[in-house]
């Protein structure tokens, strides 16, 4: 039984995906089932199962440790996961979408996520990515009919298979170096000889980096990300925008932050190059794009690029960076797609850009939510992600890493170029004869008013978190 | 003859790994890519298996059996996703798979 | 009293927050009176805490709020903290002050839109209004960098208010994207700071800047008061980052009033005073301020005495203003510099005020060459105009002269000869061209043809125009109040500062010092420990006593040259504009090329365009069948963003939406990686 405490998180939520099929499958035809209230209590009692962990830093079966910094991304994931659900019960009915599958799938995809933080063991992380990658596949496509959405998710899921493939190259080589894929062995093995070296080393490392920098979208292997997020029911991109990052982020940090420390000046020089092309290609390509999903898939590459920078800085206050600034990108980001989803139709599911037009005039609330989230997205003092960005390049200058947090800085003034279109366009245009936007449910306000209080929230009175943040990532090895 | 050492495996396995990565470069119909990506997983397998004999230490016979289970899966979703897409498209060239871009 | 500071910013704040959620529920009335109000309140409190504050003895004036700790990474913390001293004081005073006018002003002026319109207006003024005074009540960059960025948001959304003109847009944009130029600096100087002192509470990095001594060559301390410095040309419209606010002009007068000459405008100089003892350990930076700061004066002034649009002669003349206290930053004389900030405050609003009166009264006109002999129909706005432009000018008795004066002699006693004489004939272009703007707009006869011509679309306050010259309506109460209220601001401001030459006793500048030189020992509990226990000031040539006894002839004698300037100024404009008109336009035409350039504004537009602007654009259109939102804003603007937009459109090229070429990204990607430690 003690071997269960550490999974307990994922094993509830897994637990709820399987309820949540189960019901599915008994469910009538014109059943009305809360299937999405299934979803949330097992996210709600893995969010208790973490409060029950923290501080406790558990094991199960010596590959899963559900330390603070797993569990604080377990908060991370929940809160997306509970957003998710809340805003999905409007789209599932407007786009008669499988509501049994769709939730089991969110489900299933946050425990491969969690697995993912919790992972000490690169064969775990493997299946991990793989379950959560899968799941999600099949999210991106799960408009059956919609050419887009297939396409979507035909291309993310080849270019994902295809880059698990070079992933898995790379934990051979790992296996070969160091006879075991625990990354506790990896990290002893890595800092205990002087021999290690070698062309195999380099393989393992660079094509380790290369599984992860696909998975969070950096540059050259963000191609799949505009089109994925373009193609895929926009509620579902606010989720794997988020969950995937902050996942694969959480099994980054792990794996190069501890296991490959020992071997940091192998892999910090082509790191800053991907973390510095991520930046201008997301920020710069972002500007000429013309519909918001888009616009918002550059804006996340770009973000992956400022995430990037605090693995580059390494020390302490760059690894809590990255937590905090995943909790505040993940509530930005799935509010904004958020916005963006609910106020879609049937005849217009794609984001346009000018479908904003004049927003403030008829949906008010929604624009000023909207407003709320991109200046975030932007780097706006006092918001969030403004907070986010000044702890990620602060910790980039104390390392002395100038040039990076130069770029940084650049690429973010920039940025606010194209966020700020959009308001722009809801506050400084009239609206459109022909497009009534939706009306906003009572849930879909609750949901994104929790999301925009909780933004400020992280922005005005940060330090809280932050301190979580800081005594998260003294626990990973 | 001389005995087959683990370089061998390695070339062996490097060999098989490239022909799947052109594989996925110059074909165009989607299901021999996929194809070409099934050949880079086991690609991977058979450097995992060499190992374990080489150490003689069972994890990588084990991770490779987990591999072959993940690739039974991607293949289920892929061939699934691929149908979803030949539903809407009638056709499998991926060159023809261009609606979303720029 | 330590927790009331966080009122003043709460106030218009809250003013904010009703407006923007139940502003269209509400009549004008009362969204404009709770605007009114949120100012109003926000100034109380403003004048009762620098009552207190002023009851202190000299060297304990600070009071710390500290909310809460904001930001804390590691041993680094970052509270949330509002501080007033004399400098945030006299500010407060100045924002909450003019600004409660503005707002009242704004009541009739705006009465025009509706009512959803109405309570936006008021909503964005008012969040304005607060983040002005967090930027000015903050203890440390972070806190001020929220107003900056703050501050900024508005003033880019009030200048496109009237979004429906198209310039307006394109305006708010321009304004926009130059400010985030200087924002970029302002940010990669805070980090410097950050890292360099590990602290960015202003008196912390105060002491420990007192501690170092001046850098000779280019250092640290250079480079980042120099990227401080450029943030603040972005925010306070000096050379090469002005372009932006001549065009600001497109938004609602009182705007112009509060945000592009009162208050926003200044926080570029505002902020170099917060970090006097940090800008005096970089003499490079300084005289780069000092010599941007009197050459955009120069510049600016020439460009004011031939636009005709009344709107612009004032933005040309804020510019140049604003370089003028640059100058005196850069000098040194920090008290000087902030004593014409808040001169400065009351003429000009005034005179923006007063020119919204008569776009007003003339339904939207805005050339001063279809106005004139405004004097007998609009005798308020007449009478203030002319004060306010007096006090500008530097007539003596008038604040404008105490203060530009005061930086005139600092300049010339710190040895900056040439700067002075620049400065001087600037001090004469500006009393020309605000007389011309006076002759040109109330003397002489309108011209017939005016009347009808109801201006092009680019007017300020149309509704509907023609409705013939017969019947023009002089400011109305709500308007008049301020106009009235501001000139008599115009007139006695200046004499807190009256220089120990007149026989004053100068107590501005005594007021001021402890900002710019704080020193930690005999400061309350609630400052912050540290160095600097008893330092003197840095600077000698500052010190009242010094100029009391050598300087006063000097000074006296300097004082009757500008006086004498300044009346040949206005001389100048009486005889071109107002008895012998036909002697301006031979002037220009004997002298068309200066005319011409004066005119075009030094072709800086059009350089930038030449220079920046059309290559990039011809390539990218050329290269590009998709050019977005082609040509969306102007000037260096749209090279920036052109030069942005195609390297996008290129890059966006190489999506194609081909698998095979994603893969073959990825391919690349892994030789890169692979390839890096083959050959490294």
């Amino acid at each position: 039984m003690d071997n269960l405490q550490a999974i307990m998180p994922m094993l509830i939520v897994t637990l709820a995906a399987a309820a949540t099929m189960l019901a599915e499958s008994f469910r009538l035809k014109d059943e009305r089932m809360p299937l999405g209230g299934l979803g949330l209590i097992g996210l709600v009692g893995a969010a208790a199962a973490s409060i029950l962990l923290w501080n406790r830093n558990t094991t199960s079966f010596g590959v899963v440790q559900s330390d603070n910094f797993a569990l604080f991304i377990n908060f991370v994931l929940v809160a997306v996961g509970i957003l998710t659900i809340l805003l999905s019960s409007q789209v599932i009915d407007r786009e008669e979408l499988p509501a049994g599958e769709y939730y089991s799938l969110v489900l299933f995809s946050i425990a491969g996520m969690m697995l993912m933080a919790a992972a000490t063991d690169l064969l775990l992380i493997f299946l991990a990515l793989e379950v959560m990658s899968l799941a999600v596949y099949v999210l991106t496509g799960i408009r059956r009919t919609d050419a887009a959405g297939t396409e979507a998710a035909f291309k993310y899921f080849l270019l994902g298979a295809f880059s698990s493939a070079f992933f898995l190259y790379g934990v051979a080589f790992t296996y070969a170096i160091v006879h075991s894929t625990r990354l506790e062995a990896v990290a002893l093995a890595v800092a205990g000889r002087s021999d290690v070296s070698g062309p195999l080393t380099w393989l393992a490392v660079g094509l380790l980096l290369v599984g992860f920098a696909f998975k969070v979208s950096a540059v050259p292997f963000h191609m799949w990300t505009p089109d994925a997020y373009e193609g895929a029911p926009t509620v579902v991109t606010g989720f794997m925008s988020t969950g995937v990052k902050a996942a694969a982020f959480a099994a980054f940090v792990r794996v190069f932050l501890s296991s490959f420390e020992p071997l940091r000046g192998e892999w910090v020089t082509v790191l800053s190059w991907i973390a510095v092309a991520t930046m201008v290609v997301g920020t710069v390509v972002g500007v000429a794009q013309s519909n918001v999903k888009r616009m918002l898939a550059y804006s996340s590459i770009a973000h992956a690029g400022y995430l990037l920078v605090g693995i580059i800085a390494g020390n302490a206050s760059g690894k809590s960076a990255i937590l905090f600034y995943l909790l505040a990108y993940a509530l930005t980001n799935v509010g904004a797609f958020g916005v963006t989803a609910l106020l879609a139709t049937r005849e217009r599911p794609r984001g346009d850009l000018a479908d904003f037009a004049g927003l403030w005039h008829s949906r008010p609330v929604m624009a000023a939510l909207m407003t709320i989230f991109l200046l975030s997205l932007g780097g706006f003092p006092p918001t969030a992600g403004f907070v986010a960005k000044w702890y990620v390049f602060g910790a980039a200058v104390q390392e002395q890493l100038y040039g990076l947090a130069i770029i940084g800085v650049l690429t973010s003034v920039v940025s606010v170029f194209y966020y700020l279109r959009i308001v722009v366009l809801m506050y400084m245009t009239d609206s459109r004869a022909e497009y009534e936007p939706p009306r906003l449910t009572a849930t879909g306000l609750a949901t994104l008013g929790v999301a925009a209080a909780t933004v400020f929230y992280l922005g005005v009175l940060p330090a809280r978190v932050i301190e979580l943040a800081t005594r998260s990532i003294d626990t990973i090895f | 003859m001389t005995p087959i050492t683990p370089a061998h495996y390695l070339v062996l396995s490097a060999a098989l790994f490239s022909i799947g990565l052109i594989g996925v470069l110059v074909r165009r119909n989607l299901i021999v890519i996929f194809m070409s990506i099934e050949l880079m997983l086991n690609a991977v397998n058979i450097n995992l298996v060499a190992f374990s004999q080489q150490w003689q230490h069972v994890v990588g016979q084990v991770f490779a059996l987990f591999v072959v289970a993940v690739a039974a899966a991607e293949a289920a979703i892929g061939l699934g996703i691929i149908l979803a897409f030949y539903r809407n498209k009638e056709t499998v060239n991926v060159d023809e798979i261009t609606l979303m871009r720029w | 009293m330590t927790t009331v500071l966080r009122l003043i910013p709460l106030f218009p704040f809250v003013g904010f927050l009703v407006n923007v959620f139940l502003g269209r529920r509400l009549s004008k009335r009362v969204s404009g009176g709770i605007a009114c109000l949120a100012m109003l309140a926000s100034f109380l409190v403003g004048a009762i805490s620098t009552w207190t504050l002023v009851q202190r003895p000299s060297d304990a004036r600070v009071v710390d709020d500290t909310v809460f700790l904001w930001i804390a990474s590691g041993d680094f913390q970052i509270p949330l903290t509002f501080r007033l001293d004399p400098l945030a004081a006299l500010m407060v005073l100045v924002v909450t002050g003019v600004g409660f006018l503005i707002h009242l002003y704004s009541v009739s002026y705006m009465h025009e839109e509706t009512d959803g319109e109405y309570a936006r207006y008021f909503s964005y003024l008012n969040l304005f209004a607060s983040f002005m005074l967090v930027l000015v009540l903050g203890a440390n960059f972070l806190v001020m960098f929220v107003g900056w960025e703050g501050v900024g948001l508005c003033s880019y959304l009030l200048i496109g208010f009237w979004f429906k003109k198209r310039s307006a847009a394109d305006a708010g944009k321009k304004a926009f994207v130059v400010n985030r130029i200087g924002d970029f600096a302002f940010i990669v100087g805070m980090l410097l700071a950050f890292r360099e002192f590990g602290t960015l509470d202003f008196r912390e990095i105060a002491f420990e800047a007192a501690r170092l001594s001046p850098e000779v060559t280019f250092g640290l301390i250079s480079l980042m008061t120099l990227l401080f410095f450029i943030g603040a040309t972005g925010k306070s419209a000096q050379i090469p980052l002005y372009v932006w606010l001549p065009d600001a002009m497109e938004g609602p007068t009182p705007v112009s009033a509060l945000i592009h000459a009162a208050t926003m405008v200044t926080a570029g100089v505002y902020m170099i005073g917060r970090n006097a003892a940090l800008f005096s350990l970089a003499p490079i930076t300084m005289d780069v301020v000092a010599v941007i700061g009197t050459a955009t004066a120069l510049m600016a002034g020439t460009i004011g005495l031939v636009q005709n649009d009344i709107k612009r002669v004032l933005a040309y003349s804020t510019v140049s203003q604003l370089g003028y206290m640059f100058l005196a930053m850069g000098v040194g004389a920090f008290a000087g510099g902030i004593f014409h900030l808040y001169t400065h405050a009351f003429f000009k609003a005034l005179l923006f005020l007063g020119s919204g009166a008569v776009i007003h009264a003339l339904h939207g006109e805005q050339d001063i060459r279809n106005m004139g002999g405004l004097r007998r129909d609009l005798p308020i706005t007449y009478w203030t105009f002319v004060i306010g432009a007096l006090a500008i000018a530097g007539v003596p008795g008038l604040s404008g002269f105490f203060s530009k004066d005061e930086i005139l002699y600092r300049t010339f006693a710190g040895g900056h000869t040439l700067l002075w004489t620049v400065g001087a004939i600037t001090s004469l272009l500006t009393a020309t061209y605000m007389f011309r703007l006076v002759f040109l707009t109330f003397h002489g006869e309108r011209p017939e043809s005016a009347g009808s011509t109801a201006h092009h679309g680019g007017s300020d306050h149309g509704h509907g125009g023609g409705h013939g010259p017969a019947h023009l309506h002089d400011a109305p109460p709500t308007m008049a109040v301020p106009l009235v209220l501001l000139a008599i601001g115009s007139v006695v401001a200046g004499y807190v500062g009256v220089p120990h030459a007149l026989g004053g006793a100068n107590r501005i500048e005594g007021f001021l010092e402890p900002s710019f030189h704080p020193v930690a020992v005999h400061a309350p509990a609630e400052a912050g420990v540290g160095g600097g226990h008893g330092e003197t000031a840095a600077h000698g040539e500052e010190s009242p006593d010094a100029d009391a006894h050598g300087g006063a002839s000097v000074e006296l004698t300097l004082m009757g040259v500008s006086s004498l300037i300044a009346l040949t100024g206005i001389g100048l404009a009486s005889v071109f504009f107002l008895r012998r008109r036909e002697l301006a336009q031979a002037t220009a035409a004997r002298l068309p090329a200066v005319y011409r350039t004066l005119l075009n504004k030094y072709y800086v537009d059009e350089v930038y365009d030449a220079t920046v602007v059309h290559p990039i654009q011809r390539t990218s259109e050329r290269v590009l069948w998709k050019t977005v939102d082609a040509g969306m804003i102007d000037g260096i603007v749209n090279g920036a963003g052109a030069f942005v937009r195609g390297s996008a459109a290129l890059l966006r090229l190489s999506q194609t939406g081909s698998v095979r070429v994603y893969a073959a990204s990825i391919f690349i990607g892994v030789l890169l990686v692979v390839g890096y430690y083959l050959v490294r």
